[in-house]
């Protein structure tokens, strides 16, 4: 069953398939992963307490293991009933679903995403971008300080739910900071480099109310040789 | 001229009173931090927008809407929430306390188990942050079941019944991911007194915690 994202920017994320494999061969969209045509959620790269102190081990395997698998489970609820909508050609069906299909594929995609572009601090995690995409980040931003800057206002300013994204600007060819609403997913016109978690339960369990310290944390674990990875295919 | 500022109303209860189904460090966080982020932000934008509105800068005001709204909507929801909610042990928190309000419901959705099911539902299909709100509306006087995102509230023409809190912020120390326990454990402690009240009474009213706390 050939199944479509709901956005091609996937793929410029450029990773290997890691997902849980069915019998028969997964294929990959960048890090997204299927099996025997569903949507399945990916493997970690590392430890769920690998990210500490930055990211708890706990909101890890919470956000991975059971977040991430709803988002999962509610893609594959929807494109299932797509299909059978199609099937009986009923497109109102089909066309009630959007919303879904909306949330929980951009649940899917953002999430996974967001755990290729961490490391662990010891490892590829933290430091600063280097090469090709520092020199795209010093000419568009003026620095890496002013990136952050940008970033951190931008995760702040979100009201309620959402993400906040580098990506580049296709037509332009330049970076950018957007921030997305909910699960809604980066495409068209921007590919998604670097992406950041703002829901509160990417943090709350650690940090409650006090957002501002993750989103000074996190970038002790951003891995930003997937970033430079993204902008090269980009 | 400075325009009116907002306090943070007092909690009608202690912070452990709604336990087991509310956490008592839930309570505390949300209502001494998340409550009072908002009203100091709010504060800071009518501030703000005011001052730009009196040098003539229309554009500066306006660029304060958002946050006005964001945050207003924040300090109005959360002022609203709290009322709505009762220590499961009070009289208060029982249906009984709400006579005329559950005709209605019954009226409406057949019994007050369907409504509460269909009300739970509506709730758990909030994709992000948001409410769930009990309104009777403005022209019609019927009940009806609402959800706004973010921080958006019952502010226009509708009365607000009660309205409970989906935020993550409002569940995930006690329940995680698991906002289905939360939303069943909520109607032991929705102050069903305080939801007549603003069902029988003058719409204005279901407000008048704001006016008592400027």
């Amino acid at each position: 069953m050939p199944i479509r994202l709901p956005t091609a920017s996937l793929r410029s994320a450029g990773h290997a398939a890691r997902g849980a494999m069915g019998t028969r061969p997964a294929s990959a969209v960048g890090g997204i992963t299927f099996a025997r045509g569903k949507a399945t959620l990916p493997d970690l790269a590392y430890d769920y307490g690998a990210l500490e102190p930055h990211i708890s081990g706990k909101i890890m395997e919470l956000h991975h293991k059971n977040h991430h698998q709803t988002y999962v489970n509610g893609l594959n609820s929807a494109l299932e009933t797509i299909e059978e909508a199609k099937a009986k050609g009923n497109d109102a069906a089909a066309a009630s679903v959007a919303p879904l299909l909306n949330f929980h594929g951009g649940g899917h995609i953002n999430h996974t995403l967001f755990w290729e572009n961490l490391a662990p601090a010891n490892k590829d995690g933290g430091g600063e971008p280097e090469g090709a995409l520092k020199k795209s980040i010093d000419e568009d931003f003026g620095s890496f300080q002013t990136l952050q800057k940008q970033m951190n206002t931008a995760l702040a300013g979100i009201q309620g739910s959402g993400w906040a994204w580098l990506v580049k600007d296709k037509s332009a060819g330049t970076l950018q900071v957007v921030t997305r609403p909910n699960q809604d997913p980066v495409t068209g016109n921007y590919v998604p480099l670097l992406g950041i978690d703002a829901w509160e339960h990417a943090y709350y369990l650690q940090y409650q109310n006090r957002k501002a310290e993750y989103f000074s944390a996190i970038w002790n674990v951003i891995n930003w040789k997937t970033v430079a990875g993204r902008l090269e295919k980009a | 001229m400075a325009g009116p500022t907002y306090k943070l109303p007092k909690l009608p209860y202690a912070y452990d009173a709604l336990e087991p189904s509310i956490s008592k460090q839930i309570m505390e966080l949300h209502h001494s931090k998340h409550h009072q982020t908002y009203i100091t932000n709010l504060n800071k934008a009518l501030e703000t927008s005011a001052t730009a509105l009196s040098q003539g800068k229309l554009q500066d005001s306006a660029a304060q809407l958002s946050a006005i709204r964001f945050n207003g909507g924040g300090h109005i929801n959360h002022s609203l929430f709290w009322e709505n909610l009762a220590p499961s042990s009070s009289p208060d928190a029982k249906s009984d306390a709400a006579p005329k309000l559950l005709a209605a419901i019954t009226s409406t959705w057949g019994s007050l188990d369907k409504f509460k099911e269909v009300f739970a539902a509506a709730l758990l299909g909030i994709q992000g942050s948001g409410w769930g709100w009990l309104v009777k509306e403005a022209v019609t006087g019927q009940l009806r079941i609402v959800t706004l995102a973010n921080q958006e509230a019952v502010v226009v023409g509708d009365t607000p019944i009660f309205g409970v809190d989906m935020w993550e912020h409002a569940y995930y120390l006690q329940y995680l991911n698991g906002k289905a326990a939360y939303v069943e454990n909520i109607w032991k402690v929705i102050n069903w007194k305080t939801a007549e009240a603003r069902y029988t009474g003058a719409r204005e009213d279901a407000f008048k915690v704001l006016k008592a706390n400027m």
